[in-house]
């Protein structure tokens, strides 16, 4: 810490280019518009719910995943980072799914057949 | 002090063979932070789906108590912000740091904004009653479900554990801000904004699939 590095002193850093990668400006415009068209549908799609039961959660949810996508690629940057760093987030999602499967064959196999829970 | 030195204008910790290799490492654990926060929002999501199969009824009760409308402005308020958290990096990347610095004050304000709403909300549901679990006043709300309290307990523990990351991602922020201002970072070394930026953004990403949960389908 207390080092205060002056902006223009390193020529040299070439070598980690390829580290740092630089997502245009103009990409960053483009996802946040089509994040915020996408709540503008998601909340269309709420307004006419009763037309399209008995899919609306389904769109809803369908909606967010696209737009989850969208943060993470671009936002979060996941789109251009390691693969290792990409499996260590999916990892997260693959082990959410374990938790699910298991837990929804548990509570219908067996709470939901004998208690009042 | 003796533990670091400089290499390509970064501070490098000894156990790093430069600063590309610091600061894929940084990054590498700020991905394994996000798994651990998919986990834990994780449980909270997979619980409110297995009640909601179990009550649907009851579900769909609570949600018409949320004004939609709210949670609708809160997402707009953070998709801006996390937009203009991205420009926090870029114009770091850009060697702007003025620029940057706007970007990630403007990104703290939204989160207040952000935090404003959610407050309205919580009081509003207070002065009806609407307290989680068993806190909730069945004499004031006279719910159709009595069991309505479970409802509100998911909506509080996965609202304002959010909110919690909401304040805490806007610390850190407003810290990442005064070391901008103070000259730490340029194009080759933004690490800590980065890492405060992906923690930033992965509150958006709750939120993205909270909104529709809690307040849409309900």
């Amino acid at each position: 810490m207390g080092t205060h590095h002056s902006t223009h002193n390193h020529g040299a850093a070439h070598s980690s280019d390829s580290a740092h990668h630089v997502t245009p400006f103009n990409v960053y415009v483009k996802v946040a518009v089509a994040l915020f068209a996408l709540t503008f549908l998601t909340v269309a799609a709420h307004s006419i719910r009763e037309h399209l039961q008995p899919f609306s959660a389904l769109i809803a949810f369908s909606i967010a995943t696209v737009k989850a996508y969208l943060v993470v690629a671009f936002f979060m940057h996941l789109k251009y980072e390691t693969n290792m760093n990409r499996a260590i987030f999916i990892s997260g999602f693959l082990f959410l799914a374990l938790l699910f499967i298991l837990t929804t064959l548990d509570i219908y196999t067996r709470i939901t057949q004998n208690s009042v829970l | 002090m003796s533990t670091s030195r400089i290499v390509n204008g970064v501070e490098v910790a000894t156990h790093y063979k430069d600063d590309t290799h610091q600061y894929l490492s940084n990054k590498e654990g700020i991905w394994l932070f996000m798994a651990t926060e998919i986990l834990m929002f994780g449980g909270l999501f997979i619980g409110y789906i297995i009640y909601h199969t179990m009550y649907p009824e009851m579900f769909a009760e609570g949600a018409k108590y949320l004004d939609w409308k709210l949670g609708f402005v809160n997402t707009l308020v953070l998709i801006f912000s996390s937009f203009t958290m991205a420009l926090g990096i870029y114009f770091n990347q850009k060697n702007q740091p003025k620029k940057a610095v706007m970007a990630l004050g403007a990104t703290v304000l939204c989160g207040a904004i952000f935090m404003v709403i959610k407050y309205f909300e919580y009081t509003h549901k207070f002065h009806l009653g609407i307290y989680p679990g068993q806190m909730l006043n069945l004499e004031m709300v006279k719910p159709v479900h009595q069991n309505l309290g479970l409802y509100f307990g998911f909506y509080f523990c996965m609202s304002g554990l959010h909110g919690l990351h909401v304040l805490i991602g806007m610390c850190l922020i407003t810290w990442v801000m005064i070391r901008n201002i103070r000259g730490d970072f340029h194009s080759n070394y933004y690490t800590p904004i980065e890492g405060v930026g992906i923690f930033w953004h992965i509150i958006d990403l709750i939120w993205i699939f909270l909104f529709p949960l809690l307040y849409l389908v309900g």
